[in-house]
This record gives C-alpha cells, sequence and structure tokens, in this order.
C-alpha cells in the first residue's frame, strides 16, 4: 500500500464578496470536504463552474485567489498541515513539493522570457539541481510530451508556439522540479478536441514516468476518467460523491453523479430528407480589407422543420457562415435561397419578412441582451416591430413565449444580470422564437453552459422544434452535441466543408481523414478509451 | 436604492453651493463688483469679511460675481463640447466608412496640439469676449468627448445585442436611442464632471495669462492676477480665488470619482 | 527585427506627417477664422488706410498658399520671420528661451521622475491601504489645483513666508549652475507637484495592471519570494508602459511650463509667447505653437517607439 501523500480533511473555505453599493457579504466556497491521494496517484476533482474544484485544488499550494481563505479543517502534506505553515514554509513547499498547471497556459506564461528560462526556473530558485542539470530534464520532458525541437524549444518566446505546444510546455514547467504532487487545473479544456486528445495522452504518459501524483481538476467527466485513479464529485462546494473511477462511471450512486454520466445520451431519430427551406449555394467569402477566402466555395441546405449541424475547430470559419446567411459578411460569390426566394447578399437590402423568418441565438447569451432592458422589453420588441402587437396584447404573448420556454410570470420584470447562465439563453431563444421565424440560427448556444444546464437547454429546442417545425442551423465543435440533435451534418474545415450528408452516413464508415480524427478525439466516458484509440491511431500510421 | 458614500456627499454639498452663489450672485453680494468700499488690500474684517483688493473693492463681493462668470463659462463651455463631441462621436461609431475616417483624423489633428496653445493661437487672431472663449473652449473640448463616446459607442456597437437589434431590421435611431445610449450614459455622465473641471481650470488659467475674461468683469483667474503682486508683500488676497477654483474642482472630482465607480461596479456585476 | 525597424521608421513618419498637418492648422486654421491679424492688432476703430498699410506691411495682402509655403521653408531652415510689434529677429529672440525653458523642464523631470515611479510603485504595493488611499488623496487635491494656483502657494508660503527660496525666478547667462538651481528652485517644486499626480496615478495603474496578470500568480506558485517576483516577473513587463507615462507626462510638463513661467517671471518660451498673444504679434506666437506642438508631438513618437522597442511580441516574431 502507497503510502498518503496529501490528506484533506474537513476543508472549508470562505470568501468576502463585496457586491456594489451592499455591505459585504461572507461566502462559504468549500464547506466540509475530506479527500486524500497517495503517493503516485491521480485524483480527479470534478463538477460544475462554482462548484469549488478549483479552489480545492489550490488548498493544496495553501494558495487562495482573491479574498479567498483556508478557514476550517486541516491541509496535511507529507504529514505536516500546510494551513499552519508560515510565508517562508509555504514559499518552500510551493515549486518543490506542489505544482501548478493553470488552464490559459498563454497567460500564466510571462511573455518577457524565454520558455527555458522560465521552465527551469523553479529548480534553480530551490536550488534543486544545477542550470545544467535542470536544462536537460526539461530538455528531456520536452521530448517526453511530444514537443517539437526539444533541444531547441526553449529557446522561445511565448508567443511563438501555439496553445497546445503551451499548455505542454507548462506542464513540463510543473514536473521539472520533480515535485511530490501536480495540480492540473482544466490543462485542456481551452483546446481544440483534436489537440486535446494528444495533450491529454501526452499528461498522462509524463505523470505514468515520472511517478508522481496529481489532482486532475475538470468540468469533463469523460476526460477524467481517461487519466484518473479515483473521482470526487463536487457540487457548491460540498462532497457529492467519492470513489474509485470505475465505479463512478459504471455504478454512479449519487442522483446528480448520474445526470452527469447519462448527460450526452439524447437519442435524437434522423427526419426523412426533404426540400430544402435554406439552401447555401456555392458561397464564398472573405472579411473586407483581407485577400483570403474564408469561406470556400460551401453548399449545405437545411430541411424544414429540420436540423442541420455544422461541425468543426476554432478558425474552421463555421461562424462564418452564419454571418454570410445572415447578410453580416456578404458573399462575394454564390447564392443563398430561402424559401425559394433568393436573399440579397447584404444585410440592408433584406425585406423584413426575410429578416423576421430567419433568426439567430448567439453564445454568449450575456451579452446578446441588453443588460439594460427587462425581459418583457427584449421578448416584446420583435413582436411589436414585426406584428405590430403592442400593451395588453403584447404581454399576454410575452407570457405565452415565457411559459415555452418553462419560466414563469415574474420573469418579464427581471433585467439579465438577475438571470443565470441557462435562463439568459432560455430569454434569447424566446426572442428568437417571438419573431415567428422557419429558421434559426444557432452560434454555439450551449458551449458556454455547464453539461446539464446545456443538455436542457438542447432539450428545449428540440421540443421546440417538434412543435413549431422550425428549423436549425446548429453551429457547434462539440460531436455529442451533433449526435444528440442533427439530422444533417456538415464537417467544416478551413474555411471548407470536407463531409456533408444525412447524420447516419456523415457517422459511419468509410471516413475521410479529418472527421475521422475529429471523430475519435471525442472523449468517451469509459476507463481506456485514450489508450485504445491511441493504439488504433498507432496501428494506422504503422499500416501506411 | 444605493448608499450615496460620504466623499461624494461632501462633492455634491460643496458643488451645490458654488452653483447657488453663482445663480444668486445678484442678491448675496454685499457690495457691487466695481464698487470701491475700502483702501487697497485691507485686512478681513467685519465690512469686509475677506478683505479688500488691489483698488479697495470688497473681494468677497468680487468672488462671489466671479464665481457667476467663472460657473457660467465653464458651463457653457461644457454643453457646448458635449453636444458637439458627443453626437459627432456617436455619428462617427455607427456610420463607420469614410464619415467616421474624417472626423477620427481631424480629432486626431486638434488633439496633437496642446490645448492651451492653440487656444492662445487662436485668441491672437481673433476679439476676446466671453462669447470666442466658451466658442473655442467648447470646439477644442469637444475632440476628447469625441473620443470617448465614439470609443464607448463602438464598444458597444460590437456587443451580440446592437448586433442582434440590426439583423431585426432596427433603424439607426433605435440602435443609438434604445440600444447604445442607455449603457453609454454612466461614462458620459462621470465625462461631463470631469470636462467641467476642466473647463473651470483652463478658464481660469487663460484669465490669469490675462486672455480669458476682459476687465472690468473678473473671474477667479482674473482675480488671482489682479492680486497677484500683493503676495510678495504677504498679502494673500491672491489666495482666496484660488483657493475657491480649488475647492470647485475637488468638489466634483468627488462627484465624478463616485459616478465612475458605479460604472465599473456595473459593469463587474453584468456577468451575474 | 527587420519589421520592428519598420514599425518604428512608420511611426517617425506618422509623426512628421502630422507636424505638417499641425502646421497646416496653424496657418490656414487662423486664416480661416472671421477678421485678420492686422485687425486684431488694431482694432475695431482702425481707419481702413492703417489696416491696409498693416495688412501689406505683414504680406497678408498675398496669395495664401505662397505665403504658407514661403513660411514653412523659414521653419524648416531656421528661418522664423520678424517680430511684428519690433521688428526683432523672432529665431534669434527665441533661441536662448527655448534653452531656458528646456533647461527648466529638464530638473522638473529629474526630479519627478524617480518619485512619481516610487510613490506609484508604493501606491500600487498597498493598493487599498491606507498608504494607497492618502496617496490617491494627495493627487485628487494636486490634480485639481491650476498651475498657477499651486505656484502662488508655493511662492506665498516658501517665498515670502518662511523666505527659503527667492519669489522672482530670473535667470541670467552668467550665473554659475548652483545659483541658476536655487533661483529655478520654486517653479521647478510646482512643475513637480503638477506632473507628479498624473505620472503617479499612470505609473499605479500600469504596475497594477502587470501584477494582477496571471503569470504573477504562477511566480507565486513556483515560491518565488515578493521581491523575485517583482524583479523577475512584474518589472520586465512593466518598464514598456511606465516609459510610456513617463514619456507622456513630459509632454504635458512642456505645456505646465508656460504657466508657471508667467508665475515666476521666467524668461523662457512660455512668458514669450504669451506676452506676444497679448501684442496679437501673430508671426511669434505662431512659430513659437510649432515649437511646443513640435516638442509635443516629438516625446509622443518617443513614447510610441520605446513601447514598439519594448514589446517582445514585435521583437521576437514568430
Amino acid at each position: 500500500m502507497a503510502e498518503t501523500l496529501l490528506d484533506i480533511r474537513n476543508l472549508r473555505i470562505e470568501a468576502t464578496a463585496y457586491p456594489p453599493g451592499e455591505p459585504p457579504r461572507n461566502l462559504v466556497l468549500v464547506d466540509n470536504v475530506s479527500v486524500s491521494v497517495k503517493k503516485g496517484r491521480v485524483l480527479g476533482l470534478i463538477g460544475e463552474s462554482g462548484a469549488g474544484k478549483s479552489t480545492i485544488g489550490l488548498s493544496a499550494m495553501a494558495y487562495g485567489r482573491g479574498g479567498v481563505r483556508l478557514t476550517g479543517g486541516e491541509v496535511r502534506l507529507n504529514g505536516r498541515d500546510i494551513r499552519l505553515a508560515d510565508a517562508a514554509g509555504l514559499r518552500a513547499l510551493r515549486g518543490r513539493e506542489v505544482t501548478y498547471v493553470a488552464q490559459s497556459a498563454a497567460a500564466a506564461f510571462n511573455p518577457a522570457k524565454r520558455l527555458m528560462e522560465q521552465v527551469v526556473e523553479t529548480c534553480l530558485h530551490h536550488r534543486l539541481m544545477s542550470r545544467a542539470e535542470a536544462e536537460t530534464r526539461a530538455v528531456w520532458l520536452f521530448g517526453k510530451l511530444g514537443l517539437p525541437n526539444p533541444e531547441t524549444f526553449g529557446n522561445r518566446y511565448p508567443h511563438q508556439v501555439s496553445g497546445g505546444q503551451l499548455q505542454r510546455a507548462m506542464t513540463a514547467m510543473a514536473l521539472c522540479p520533480k515535485p511530490d504532487l501536480v495540480i492540473f487545473d482544466e490543462p485542456t479544456t481551452a483546446l481544440d478536441v483534436t489537440t486535446q486528445i494528444d495533450v491529454l495522452a501526452a499528461i498522462k504518459e509524463a505523470i505514468r514516468d515520472t511517478g508522481v501524483a496529481a489532482l486532475y481538476i475538470t468540468h469533463d467527466l469523460a476526460v477524467v476518467a481517461q487519466v484518473a485513479d479515483d473521482i470526487l464529485v463536487l457540487r457548491g462546494g460540498k462532497t457529492v460523491e467519492y470513489g474509485a473511477t470505475g465505479q463512478i462511471i459504471s455504478d454512479p450512486r449519487a442522483a446528480y453523479t448520474r445526470a452527469l454520466v447519462s448527460v450526452r445520451s439524447i437519442e435524437h431519430q434522423e427526419k426523412p430528407d426533404a426540400r430544402p427551406i435554406l439552401s447555401v449555394d456555392h458561397v464564398t467569402a472573405r472579411y473586407p480589407g483581407t485577400h483570403f477566402d474564408v469561406l470556400k466555395d460551401v453548399t449545405v441546405d437545411v430541411a424544414p422543420g429540420q436540423t442541420l449541424a455544422i461541425v468543426g475547430e476554432s478558425g474552421s470559419g463555421k461562424s462564418t457562415l452564419a454571418r454570410a446567411i445572415t447578410g453580416l459578411l456578404p458573399a462575394t460569390q454564390g447564392r443563398i435561397r430561402f424559401d425559394g426566394r433568393e436573399l440579397s447578399p447584404d444585410l440592408a437590402s433584406r425585406t423584413r419578412d426575410d429578416l423576421r423568418e430567419l433568426q439567430m441565438i448567439y453564445q454568449m447569451a450575456d451579452v446578446a441582451m441588453n443588460p439594460r432592458q427587462t425581459v418583457g422589453t427584449i421578448i416584446g420588441r420583435p413582436l411589436e416591430f414585426y406584428f405590430g402587437l403592442k400593451g395588453e396584447a403584447r404581454d399576454r404573448r410575452v407570457q405565452e413565449l415565457l411559459d415555452q420556454i418553462e419560466m414563469g410570470a415574474g420573469f418579464a420584470k427581471r433585467f439579465p444580470a438577475e438571470l443565470s447562465g441557462g435562463q439568459k439563453q432560455r430569454v434569447c431563444i424566446a426572442r428568437a422564437l417571438a419573431a415567428k421565424p422557419r429558421l434559426i440560427i444557432c452560434d454555439e448556444v450551449t458551449s458556454a453552459l455547464d453539461p446539464l444546464v446545456a443538455d436542457g437547454i438542447l432539450k428545449l429546442l428540440l421540443a421546440l422544434q417538434a412543435r413549431e417545425g422550425v428549423a436549425y442551423l446548429f453551429i457547434t465543435h462539440d460531436l455529442a452535441t451533433v449526435k444528440a440533435i442533427a439530422d444533417k451534418i456538415a464537417v467544416m474545415l478551413k474555411g471548407a466543408v470536407v463531409r456533408y450528408g444525412r447524420k447516419s452516413d456523415v457517422l459511419s464508415p468509410p471516413f475521410d481523414d479529418y472527421t475521422d480524427l475529429l471523430l475519435s478525439s471525442v472523449p468517451e466516458m469509459k476507463p481506456g478509451w485514450l489508450e485504445q484509440v491511441l493504439k488504433h491511431r498507432r496501428m494506422e500510421s504503422a499500416g501506411n | 436604492m444605493r448608499r450615496i458614500p460620504i466623499s461624494a456627499l461632501i462633492g455634491l454639498l460643496v458643488t451645490g453651493a458654488f452653483f447657488a452663489v453663482a445663480l444668486t450672485a445678484q442678491w448675496i453680494a454685499p457690495y457691487s463688483m466695481e464698487e470701491a468700499s475700502g483702501g487697497v488690500w485691507e485686512p478681513i474684517s467685519a465690512a469686509h469679511w475677506l478683505g479688500t483688493d488691489n483698488i479697495g473693492r470688497d473681494l468677497l463681493s468680487r468672488m462671489i460675481f466671479g464665481a457667476q462668470v467663472t460657473i457660467f463659462i465653464a458651463t457653457a463651455a461644457t454643453i457646448l463640447s458635449f453636444a458637439t463631441g458627443s453626437v459627432l462621436g456617436f455619428l462617427a461609431a455607427t456610420a463607420g466608412g469614410w464619415l467616421d475616417q474624417v472626423l477620427s483624423r481631424l480629432v486626431d489633428l486638434i488633439m496633437a496640439v496642446p490645448t492651451l496653445i492653440l487656444s492662445l493661437v487662436i485668441l491672437t487672431a481673433v476679439d476676446v469676449t466671453n462669447l470666442t472663449l466658451i466658442l473655442v473652449m467648447g470646439f477644442l473640448d469637444a475632440t476628447r468627448v469625441f473620443r470617448l463616446s465614439r470609443a464607448v459607442a463602438v464598444d458597444i456597437t460590437v456587443m451580440d445585442y446592437v448586433e442582434a437589434a440590426r439583423l431585426r431590421g432596427e433603424g439607426r435611431s433605435w440602435i443609438i436611442f434604445r440600444e447604445i445610449l442607455p449603457n453609454a450614459l454612466s461614462p458620459l455622465v462621470a465625462e461631463l464632471g470631469l470636462r467641467f473641471i476642466f473647463a473651470v481650470l483652463f478658464i481660469s488659467t487663460l484669465s490669469f495669462l490675462g486672455l480669458g475674461v476682459q476687465p472690468p468683469l473678473a473671474d477667479w483667474g482674473g482675480l488671482v492676477k489682479e492680486n497677484s503682486a500683493g503676495l510678495v508683500y504677504g498679502v494673500p488676497a491672491a489666495l482666496a480665488p484660488a483657493f475657491a477654483i480649488a475647492l470647485l474642482a475637488i468638489g466634483v472630482n468627488l462627484v465624478a470619482d463616485w459616478v465612475l465607480s458605479r460604472t465599473t461596479s456595473l459593469k463587474g456585476g453584468r456577468g451575474g | 527585427m527587420n519589421s520592428v525597424l519598420k514599425l518604428v521608421a512608420q511611426r517617425i513618419a506618422l509623426g512628421l506627417l502630422l507636424l505638417l498637418a499641425v502646421s497646416i492648422l496653424i496657418f490656414f486654421g487662423i486664416e480661416a477664422l472671421p477678421g485678420d491679424a492686422a485687425q486684431a492688432m488694431l482694432g475695431q476703430s482702425a481707419t481702413p488706410e492703417a489696416l491696409a498699410n498693416l495688412r501689406h506691411q505683414m504680406g497678408l495682402d498675398q496669395p495664401e498658399l505662397p505665403r504658407y509655403f514661403h513660411w514653412l521653408g523659414g521653419l524648416l531652415t531656421g528661418d522664423l520671420g520678424k517680430s511684428l510689434t519690433n521688428g526683432e529677429d523672432i529665431a534669434a529672440a527665441i533661441g536662448n528661451r527655448l534653452g531656458n525653458t528646456l533647461f527648466l523642464a529638464f530638473w522638473a523631470a529629474i526630479f519627478a521622475v524617480p518619485l512619481a515611479i516610487l510613490l506609484g510603485l508604493l501606491a500600487a504595493r498597498h493598493a487599498g491601504k491606507w498608504q494607497d488611499k492618502l496617496i490617491s488623496g494627495v493627487t485628487l487635491a494636486t490634480i485639481s489645483l491650476p498651475e498657477f494656483v499651486a505656484g502662488y502657494l508655493v511662492m506665498y508660503f516658501l517665498a515670502v513666508y518662511w523666505r527659503v527660496f527667492p519669489s522672482m525666478a530670473m535667470i541670467f547667462p552668467g550665473m554659475s549652475l548652483w545659483t541658476k538651481l536655487n533661483t529655478i528652485a520654486l517653479p521647478v517644486i510646482v512643475l513637480v507637484m503638477v506632473v507628479l499626480a498624473h505620472m503617479m496615478r499612470m505609473t499605479r495603474a500600469a504596475i497594477l495592471n502587470v501584477m494582477q496578470s496571471a503569470y504573477i500568480e504562477t511566480a507565486e506558485l513556483k515560491g518565488l519570494g515578493p521581491l523575485a517576483v517583482v524583479w523577475r516577473h512584474a518589472f520586465p513587463n512593466a518598464i514598456a508602459p511606465v516609459v510610456n507615462v513617463v514619456m507622456l507626462n513630459l509632454a504635458y510638463l512642456v505645456v505646465g511650463v508656460v504657466v508657471v513661467e508667467v508665475v515666476f517671471v521666467y524668461p523662457g518660451m512660455g512668458q514669450f509667447l504669451v506676452d506676444h498673444v497679448a501684442k496679437r504679434d501673430l508671426p511669434v506666437v505662431q512659430a513659437c505653437g510649432m515649437i511646443f506642438a513640435a516638442v509635443y508631438i516629438g516625446l509622443n513618437i518617443l513614447a510610441d517607439v520605446i513601447s514598439i522597442l519594448a514589446n517582445p511580441r514585435l521583437r521576437h516574431p514568430k
């Protein structure tokens, strides 16, 4: 039995909030959490935003961001309670016994210094090894983590390497001083799905080869299932469930954990093809003043009452396609037909009916609503603008719409700042519905939301489609979402459509290389998936 | 209802008092503006609460009328700079294109020369009257209001809710008055305070240099100039109007700081 | 490295273009105003003959464009024309005074810059605590003081009441450096007061901005002490914004000088300019205006060039 490295007992963490114009308020971020990590093992911390997972992670370094304070319980590291350590004691353990990998390595690296300088800094500062030894170890780690040209990689500045590479460099920086414990704080969340799998594999291998213990923090259960030995499920700062990874995934006991495990299991029956309501015909577009086409000869169509999912990674041009269809970025070539008539490429020369029948919902519901307007005004304006509804008639319709999005009467008087993330997105959906559209463009509408909330939004969208017969053009980077709602799928890469068709066809072999890569990169909620994929890929490349 | 912090309350009180004095100068001043009612630089007495000035006029009365002149010119210049600056700024931000380019480059050019230097050059060539002072100060300062309101409006224009309004087919007036203006108001109100302070300091400086309000009328800057010679002999008469300028500026600053902090806390709280 | 040189060259070229535009503004802007310089000089009651005479003498009866180019050519070759009021050669009159003004501004900068950075660091280090509040309170007070008010306050207390320094800052070419410095002590103090507040506020903001970056947290989590964090991680990134702040405020100093010179009767460009505005001597005013604008624009260019050079993204392109 390995010896216990980190032992957290009855931890309580508090912070003080300063709401403007009100007296300061005390917040309990983490309450009565106990957890332990043995040497060389990996503990996954999982939960939605606000669950307290990063706060607990940083408590292993006795570090609190802003005004965060550890107010109760014990944090025993290598047998001693680090809550009692003084400033010098903390400095001695930070970087030597425990190190940290942040979500955004791009921000966590000092832009003015070369990578090597920063990677070996901890070793030199704590006098753990000589500069030559440290640099040798850094180069070894760079190679281990699959970075290109490990010998010279460290000579570069942070802005000269990609996001995925920076994330690996930060892992190297954390592993360089041979710590006992590394805290990984959502290290792959900001990455594209095809990059994520490589970084994930590199991190896992590095953990195994260095024998270090780790806390792995993420909101994605499928990701943590690949790397963790044990999992702690958190919600609102409290423990929901704590157990071995296999048990949590295959036999979750708490209702909340069960919901997390089953989150991506919406089943959607593909509808038969029909005459399109929207056809995008060989559309090419570029931003004014540039010489580069961001959309290249795109042809797709959407049938009434059905969903076309546009899938791609960042920079694939999927949001640009939405801008071309709405007329915000007039297409330079090609045609866009809507309900049999041709739409003008330019927004300004479209008719009011064109505008009404084609609505849009945004990724960030926060900035998609005017913070100075009430929910009633936000939903009521399209009613007034398109249908001339006023006074009581308008209020009645607003009420109906609020009912449709499963929100109560009281919400009409609220401002957006008084709503939760999911509620905001629902109001945006109601605003789009108010125009009685034939087609709604949904631009990453669930990607800023926690999994359970996102699930609720998807279910609502499907229910509305069944009732109102509205078609969706659904833009997303998340293949699980696509499987849940699409009738047709278009896969985009660098501004062009690389695969397009019925969902069942697009998702069945034979695949083109990119779709194969994309599909196989989506983490699945079963332990051992990562190894399988990597083995499969190695065999394929060996076969070629 | 938000509580008003004590510093802002003091600021409001000081500013309000000065405006009240300016509005009621005719009735509350013990002597007229030009009446020589005592000897040169008499010390503080029951008849002259602040003493007399360099030619024997009651200093308190001159200060009260000076408040009227200073505050009138500063207010008029501020209104002018805001009216032109914010309208053009919003227009440039929403219209974009060549109009934005022309206006922005023109403003860049004017702001490339320090305001004091540019106004000195202009005042060499025109008759110095209260009207020309207001016009020169108002138009030169409008460049700063233009920059701020354009920047604020551009920030708001790229928000998805403005795009949503454009996609709905809303006209420009709805977008400016219903979507942009309500969100731009707080920073603009804070800026209004700062521009007013600037106008007070600027007209005082011009008058002190002898290029502002012309005698026999005098604003606070002019009063400092008239009585500055006495300082060397230990007569502090010039310090009273100097103190008034500083007090008004601090008062308005305290209010503007408060409005500004409310704005930022509002922004921070938007995420809910 | 090439792209940096290109950027710097671009910035300088843009600055020169701006200066040209300013010369057009100062020349034609005045022409566009109602009335003209001759009218302004002689007043409303002037006889038509006198006006015509003066206009001829000033060259105002000539077409505008050739006059502009003649004026611009003169500026570039150092021939600033003749004063209207006493026929004096402007370049000769300005030369000595420009030196005096730069002397004053230089000594103000020598004291203000280190003091402002030190206080800015202090305020940033103790952000939100009493030290910060005290510093920002004093700052608010000095920002609310126009330069001439600060000038008379300092004069009243330091020269008249306590008699530490002379109240008038008359300097002559023959004075020793020490006597000169003693003589200009009061105007230097006032300029430092005036420029310190802005510079300190902006330094504080620049440093706080750097200190809130994620890489500072990274350094703290490496176990580095506060000094090492500041020296190794904050400082290299704070140089550029702080230098920028300093340059912008030196440009501001150039303007503050005008008023302070009048208060202390200092024989510099500022006082010269104000005198000739009162005398409506347009050629002198235009020449002085161009010189002030050139210094101001020059310092702004310098600020931009330094931030370009200090930016690692530009120095080490991909």
